[in-house]
């Protein structure tokens, strides 16, 4: 019982696995053979199909016919050559165009296993009277259709991924400014939500500005900081101890409520941090720790 | 290696290397401790620039001697602390707390300066 099973499952009865290893070249070329025959009509039904499912519709409809007409091609060719070192390279190439535009994961996977879809479709059509046939084809096609539609995919989230990637490190390299106000006075001024990441890369950052411009007061404005978490408001503080090791002393500006509520939660030791209500105020006070006046030019007179 | 300490007008200064053992940096305390009496100086400065990494002993004995120096009638100032050793002291822990500390020799002589101009 269990034998039989078996043998079912894996389909193979030992005459057709002949037939099968001897011919799977020969089986692909009259794929491919068909596929090109029958091109501008599977290529027009697969870009109803596309349509009909709305998928691309970032895409005018002569985009996704030409583009269409390039993937058929190369899904062809891959089928054809089984170099899947040229469809990679198309796919990133398409990836690179179409993810500004706005397309979708889901509808790059499902584009392709539209035209997979649509191309069994032809070839049942096609050999629908020789059923044996019509499987050998199928064991050919299937294995080969389905690396294409995975090669195309991963190539289309590594693309995503790389761009992903370039706009975070973008992003990061933007938003940590550390600026000379003043000799010997810096400014930090932080925008946006603090993750652990940022908190380290803002420190590094800082204390690096500390040496290379011998800052003696650095006031850091967290007024666009909505809120921080317990292990940010920790790290903060870290900030603030180390900035004195390097002989700089540290104002606070601008902590919103919430975060204050933090700051008291986890017991900050208030006589080390320095906190003044906003820049304005802590850039007077850096001023006055550095010896500076501002007066008008009246006053002075 | 011995560390040796030089005397600057009223600051005495001392210079961290590297490679430091345990042994040098308990001898260089006890000199520290020994000599600010004995020259009657007002401050010693430690300089530490020469520090990639500093351990939790090496960072106690800083402390310990800031505490030390008071204790004889002077005042420490450690200079010199690198950007990443600073944030690696305070994630230990080892925040140096009320003892005075400046960007490099230059500015801990001038911490001084000004602190000697009003005390006078």
């Amino acid at each position: 019982m269990s034998k039989r099973e078996v043998t079912l499952g894996t389909r193979s009865n030992p005459r057709a696995e002949i037939v099968r290893s001897e011919a799977p070249s020969e089986l692909l070329r009259e794929l491919v053979a068909h596929l090109r025959q029958n091109r501008t009509q599977l290529r027009e039904e697969w870009v109803v199909r596309i349509t009909e499912t709305r998928l691309l519709t970032a895409m005018t409809k002569e985009e996704i016919f030409a583009e269409a007409t390039s993937v058929y091609d190369s899904y062809v060719e891959a089928l054809e050559t089984e170099a899947f070192e040229a469809l990679q390279a198309y796919a990133r190439n398409l990836s690179e165009r179409i993810i500004p535009r706005g397309v979708e994961t889901h509808e790059v996977v499902g584009i392709v296993l539209l035209l997979r879809d649509v191309l069994a479709r032809s070839l049942f059509a096609k050999y629908q009277t020789d059923f044996k046939k019509l499987n050998r084809i199928l064991d050919a096609y299937e294995p080969a259709a389905n690396r294409i539609a995975n090669t195309v995919a991963v190539g289309f989230v590594q693309e995503r991924e790389r761009v992903i990637r370039q706009q975070q490190e973008a992003i990061r390299e933007l938003s940590t400014p550390v600026l000379q106000v003043r000799e010997r006075l810096l400014i930090l001024p932080i925008i946006g939500v603090i993750d652990p990441q940022r908190a380290r890369q803002l420190t590094e950052q800082l204390l690096r500005g500390i040496r290379t411009n011998r800052a003696k007061v650095v006031v850091i404005d967290i007024t666009g900081v909505a809120a921080m978490d317990v292990t940010v408001a920790n790290h903060l503080v870290q900030t603030v101890e180390a900035s004195r090791l390097l002989g700089a002393t540290v104002i606070v500006t601008g902590l919103s409520p919430e975060i204050a509520q933090t700051l008291v939660t986890i017991g900050v030791d208030l006589g080390k941090m320095n906190t003044v209500g906003d820049l304005q105020g802590g850039i007077e006070q850096a001023e006055r720790l550095l010896g500076y006046k501002v007066v008008t030019l009246a006053e002075s007179r | 290696m011995e560390v040796p300490i030089l005397k600057q007008g009223e600051v005495l200064i001392a210079t961290f290397q590297a490679a430091l053992s345990d042994a040098d940096l308990n001898h260089l305390r006890m000199g520290l401790v020994r000599q600010v009496v004995k020259f009657r100086s007002r401050a010693v400065i430690v300089d530490v620039t020469a520090m990639d990494v500093m351990d939790s002993f090496a960072s106690r004995t800083l402390r310990e001697i800031a505490h030390m120096i008071r204790l004889r009638g002077a005042e420490t100032v450690i200079v010199g602390i690198q950007p990443e050793v600073a944030f690696a002291m305070v994630q230990l822990g080892l925040t140096l707390e009320g003892v005075a500390t400046a960007l490099d020799l230059e500015e801990g002589l001038a911490y001084l300066n000004e602190k000697f101009k009003t005390t006078n």
